[in-house]
């Protein structure tokens, strides 16, 4: 067996490779937030900011690949530990008792799928216009966010799949830290509450933007 | 004290299990709850049925055989007790509990309460030691530890094998009991050298049970009689990742297998 | 009975050494061809797998447990002796020989506990490299504490788990044996019987746990490392599979038994709290350094100890034993509370307890202090008794905990039956009438790391043994007589459970043959359990089949032995016409109330032959040569 796949044969390998993934994802996912509240500078600044992002088609490609990539690997392991971890109890409890769990990490299965149906839907929507292709226009961020947030389904569907990225994020970000062996007993408490304010933070600021083109705070 | 028991009753490793319903009145508050059983126990014999089977043996917390599940919890869920020394004084009059055998794949059910455990054994027997040699080691004196080392690891060290991790975690993962033995020696200077070998070994080995993942619940370390911290997982998942880093040793360095006969 | 016990000739301090020195080697090449059965996992046995496996030997090793970590060493609180003299308090490999043979009350053989004095250090060594998470200090040394009525502070510990780290490590060394294939592991297996070819120990008989399957194993020597019997009392501080089975079938088949009268009721444990009570659960003696024992000054003052003013408590240690205080050994300990308790100046609801107090220390060094050194017994304390030691003293009284007699071994650690081993508790060899705290877990690992490997390959060398395979008639014998006996427990069909004959021994023997004995008693105790054994064998009751997972049929096998057992107990009682260490004769005492020895007549070791069933054992003597030290009246005023 070859290293690589000598590592990845354990589920311990397998967590890693999931927390690194999940780690660039994150980064992914902060700039792609930073970006998008530009939408509170104004419709210039976000043309423009967009208009840079593409100026560079290798460079965009190339972080397109490694965000797919990453995508890709951390569905795969995830799917294959949750197989193997389905199997390892054959018989359910009679009596359930969650033990010192919390919501973020029993709905990680489910937060995970929805936020691949999402992505799906988010590049169908807002990359290709395909979903209202009569409010979308090439390039044209600012008008595309306001025309299609204004319909209430659409900001729904993206307010309901930001709460599960922010679940998603606050148990995957304390997550990553065991995973990646990241403890120490000064600094273990402050995992979780880290965990949580990032988790919190990105749900709410992506959340602000339909909520904001729903109210008509930004139009 | 009069309590209702829904208890696992299953006759052997292939046979079909079901729970039975027990009424039992003669519950004294300063028992034990093995003690409850075994007065169960002894009336079900004199009624001439079969007794629950269930392990134990030190019937003071630390030999890790006792432990099946009460109402969902396993070791019924207070902080830091074995089953055996769960005092009846913490339930109630007219309480319903419902025992339930360790369920995982990787801990088939022998009997009643009894399950299989020895998939721990061969996760030790796959590098949970220091490869040191009876014979003459250095004087004790010269292997220095700092405290605060030492009884970290000596908290990840008090872990008695008895499985309630594995019971609790809903993946079946056995990584807590793991990662408490690869802590352990990996916080020593003496068991550092192996630490490679150690942690590739024994995850390889875990991985041909039938646990499942860890995906950081915690219920472990609830579980856990001797409050281990998850804080050994993620000292294993560090040791793990350093161990496939450029320049270590391919395979992590192969187990030495004892010499049967000098080379001559 | 031939008892030769093979000491060394030479000065007691060179006996080991010039014995390694003159020992005939088994060529290497040799080993590999020899297959030794261990039987029990405990510190004595899994250390004496794991290291007799690196020697080379085909070891097959047999245990209860569903894995060899359980066994019951992993218990021991405390700590281990060692003469390191890391604190610079004036020990020594001979302070640690004398305290030892002295605590024996002299009953013990001088040169195994000379050797095993010797060999402490080693142990330490052995077990830090191996990775046993001792207590240090600050500047990363190896902590010690005094222990058990010890001068100097030469007790090794590792918080209040040292059992459980010593049996983890000699475990984790056993694994790595069985890894490579060198150790050929049989958990879940009960040992029911020895089997001997030509007088000598060939193998053993083997009860399959789930599926009752009997096994014949066939070897060159065997290796029993089954602990004690301290479970003959019924409730003790052993475990609840503790049990004399394989010593007692080895006895059976020849062994001599020796001094079974020798067994120690611990001074500190948590007091009984009813009827159906299962065990009794030690509390580390090391409490006993910063704690005072006492009882109130009125009989049967019921008020809150913490009421009860200072000069209406009654430190009877400190009073009585002004040098040693609360400190003296176990069996002095345990009979001052029996003694107060009688009288009725027991505490708690039964009236069988004593205050075991931690006010001033806490006082002294403060809660943080005595939370660190006690924590995890404090907590234990509370969880069964649902009582906060902080706030409360706590109760303790003395509960049967560990057996100084056992087989009879020799220097070789040999029984009387060639090519039977006997190791740790199991055998009687070095703690003479007492045992001093922290010295069973130094034995045990002795005799396994250190002993045993020099030892057994001589016997290979001297005995050219022929093959022996498990067809042989005696095997075959000794397989119909075990399938015999079970079928026979099982057809029974009685009306009490295995439990109730079990308690009505432990009755008999706390109440004649325990902390203090009498010849009246004695006699009494020998016809009651005589009786007690023939309504077992007309009215037990155990269901189940012997073909699978029977934990009534387990224990209904092991209480047969122990009712055989009880009786020889207290034969021995009887027959020592003294007083000496945990051996207690009231008809023996100075005029203080202390043991009193008979030097004269009793100053050997009393070997058991079993005659057959019904008939009397024969008592043989081996006497006991004091060369180094003279003995003495023991005190610890």
């Amino acid at each position: 067996m070859s290293e690589s796949s000598s590592f990845y044969s354990s589920s311990v390998g397998k967590k890693i490779l999931m927390a690194v993934t999940g780690m660039i994802l994150f980064f992914f996912v902060l700039f792609h937030m930073a970006g998008n509240l530009q939408i509170f500078i104004g419709q210039v600044e976000l043309d423009r900011y967009s208009r840079f992002l593409h100026s560079v088609p290798e460079i965009l490609w190339l972080v397109r690949i490694a965000v797919i990539f990453s995508f890709l690997v951390h569905i795969i392991a995830a799917v294959q530990v949750w197989l193997q971890s389905r199997r390892a109890r054959p018989i359910k409890y009679k009596v359930r008792a969650n033990l010192a769990t919390d919501v973020a990490a029993r709905t990680m299965v489910w937060t995970g799928p929805i936020i691949l149906l999402f992505v799906i839907y988010h590049l169908l929507h807002l990359t290709y216009g395909a979903i209202y292709p009569s409010l979308f226009e090439e390039g044209q961020v600012y008008h595309n966010l306001i025309a299609s947030f204004q319909l209430w389904p659409i900001a729904i569907v993206y307010i309901i799949a930001n709460l599960g990225l922010g679940f998603h994020l606050y148990h995957g970000l304390w997550s990553l830290t065991q995973t990646l062996g990241w403890t120490h007993p000064r600094f273990d408490s402050f995992r979780r509450v880290a965990a949580a304010v990032i988790g919190i933070g990105i749900a709410a600021a992506n959340i602000a933007i339909p909520v904001s083109v729903l109210a008509g705070w930004v139009s | 004290m009069k309590l209702t028991l829904h208890i696992w009753r299953q006759n052997g490793p292939n046979a079909k299990g079901r729970f039975v319903t027990y009424t039992h009145d003669k519950v004294n508050e300063h028992m034990s709850f093995l003690e409850m059983l075994d007065v169960l126990n002894q009336e079900l014999i004199e009624r001439g049925e079969e007794p629950v089977a269930f392990e134990h043996d030190c019937r003071e917390g630390v030999c890790g055989m006792c432990g099946f599940v009460i109402n969902g919890l396993p070791h019924g869920g207070r902080k830091g007790t074995t089953t055996c020394q769960l005092h009846m004084r913490h339930f109630s009059d007219g309480d319903e509990l419902t025992l339930e055998p360790w369920r995982s794949a990787a801990f088939p059910v022998l009997r009643d309460l009894v399950v299989d455990r020895s998939s721990f054994d061969r996760i030790i027997q796959a590098g949970g030691f220091i490869s040191v040699h009876t014979g003459a080691p250095p004087d004790a004196s010269t292997l220095l530890v700092p405290k605060d080392d030492a009884e970290l690891a000596m908290d990840y060290a008090e872990c008695i094998g008895c499985g309630a991790c594995v019971a609790a975690c809903p993946n079946g993962a056995a990584m807590l009991f793991m990662s408490a033995k690869i802590a352990h020696l990996g916080m020593l200077p003496q068991g550092k050298i192996e630490a490679d070998r150690r942690v590739r070994a024994m995850a390889e080995a875990m991985e041909k049970e039938a646990f499942g993942s860890c995906t950081n619940y915690t219920s472990c370390e609830a579980a856990c009689p001797k409050e281990i911290s998850i804080s050994a997982i993620a000292r294993m998942n560090a040791d793990y990742r350093r161990a496939f880093l450029p320049g270590k040793p391919v395979g992590g360095g192969k187990l030495e297998k004892v010499k049967l006969l000098p080379a001559t | 009975m031939k008892l030769d016990a093979r000491i060394p000739s030479g000065q007691l301090p060179d006996k080991w050494s010039s014995f390694r020195d003159h020992v005939k080697l088994l060529s290497p090449a040799n080993k590999r061809k020899h297959t030794i059965i261990v039987v029990g996992t405990g510190l004595a046995g899994a250390s004496a797998a794991a290291t007799l496996a690196e020697l080379g030997f085909t070891i097959k090793t047999f245990c209860y447990q569903d894995s060899a970590r359980r066994a019951h060493s992993i218990a021991a609180q405390g700590g281990i002796n060692a003469t390191k003299n890391y604190p610079y308090d004036g020990d020594s490999v001979w302070r640690l020989f004398y305290d030892t043979i002295k605590g024996g009350d002299f009953r013990g053989r001088e040169a195994n506990t000379y050797r095993l004095a010797e060999l402490s250090s080693n142990i330490i060594d052995q077990c830090v490299a191996q990775g046993v998470p001792f207590a240090r200090d600050y500047a990363g040394y190896l902590a010690n504490r005094s222990f058990g009525g010890a001068l100097v502070s030469r007790t090794f510990y590792a918080r209040g788990a040292t059992g459980q780290q010593l049996l983890l490590g000699a475990y984790s060394a056993l694994s790595r044996q069985v890894a490579a294939g060198a150790v050929e592991m049989h958990p879940r297996s009960d040992v029911q019987d020895i089997v001997v070819v030509d007088g000598k120990a060939r193998g053993i008989i083997v009860r399959d746990m789930l599926t009752g399957e009997l096994s014949a194993y066939a070897a060159d020597a065997v290796i029993l490392a089954t602990g004690g019997y301290a479970n003959v009392f019924y409730l003790s501080t052993n475990a609840k599979g503790c049990n004399t089975t394989a010593t007692w079938r080895a006895h059976r088949r020849g062994a001599g038994f020796a001094n079974p009268c020798y067994m120690q009721i611990h001074p500190t444990c948590i007091p009984q709290s009813g009827d159906y009570q299962s065990k009794l659960t030690l509390m580390s003696e090391s409490l006993r350094n910063d704690g005072r024992v006492w009882v109130p000054r009125k009989k049967g003052d019921t008020r809150n100890p913490n009421d009860i003013p200072e000069e209406e408590r009654n430190y009877y240690l400190e009073e009585k034993y002004p040098a040693y205080g609360n400190m003296v050994p176990r069996d002095v300990a345990s009979r001052n509370a029996k003694y107060w308790c009688d009288r009725g100046y027991g505490v708690g609801p039964s009236g069988r307890g004593v205050y075991l107090d931690l006010k001033d220390a806490i006082e002294r060094l403060g809660v943080e202090t005595i939370r660190q050194r006690y924590g995890n017994l404090f907590d234990m304390y509370e969880r069964i008794t649902g009582e906060n030691a902080y706030e409360v003293p706590m109760r303790i009284y003395p509960a049967p905990h560990y057996t100084m007699g056992g087989l009879w071994v020799d220097y070789h650690l040999m029984s009387n039956i060639p090519g039977l081993f006997v190791l740790g508790e199991a055998n009687f060899s070095d703690h003479g009438a007492n045992r001093l705290g922290a010295s069973a877990l130094m034995q045990g690992l002795a005799d396994g790391y250190f002993i045993i490997p020099n030892t057994i390959g001589e016997y290979f060398v001297n005995e050219r043994l022929q093959e022996v395979s498990t067809a042989a008639a005696e095997f075959k014998d000794a397989m119909a007589d075990v399938d015999q006996r079970l079928k026979k427990l099982l057809a029974v069909n009685g009306t009490k459970t295995v439990d109730h004959f079990h308690r009505e021994l432990g009755r008999i023997m706390w109440d004649d043959v325990g902390m203090s004995r009498n010849a009246k008693g004695l006699e009494d105790a020998i016809q009651r359990i005589g009786q007690l054994r023939e309504q077992f064998w007309s009215d037990v009751r155990v269901p189940g089949d012997n073909n699978e997972l029977n934990q009534e049929l387990e224990k209904a096998a092991r209480v047969a032995d122990f009712l055989e057992l009880g009786e020889l107990i207290a034969r021995d009682a009887l027959a020592r016409e003294e007083s000496a260490g945990g051996h207690f004769r009231e008809e023996h005492q100075t005029e203080e109330g202390e043991a009193l020895r008979d030097d004269e007549h009793f100053q050997h070791v009393a070997v058991w032959e079993f005659t057959g069933e019904g008939k009397e054992p024969v008592r043989h003597t081996e006497p006991l040569v004091f060369e180094a030290v003279t003995p003495t009246q023991r005190s610890y005023k």
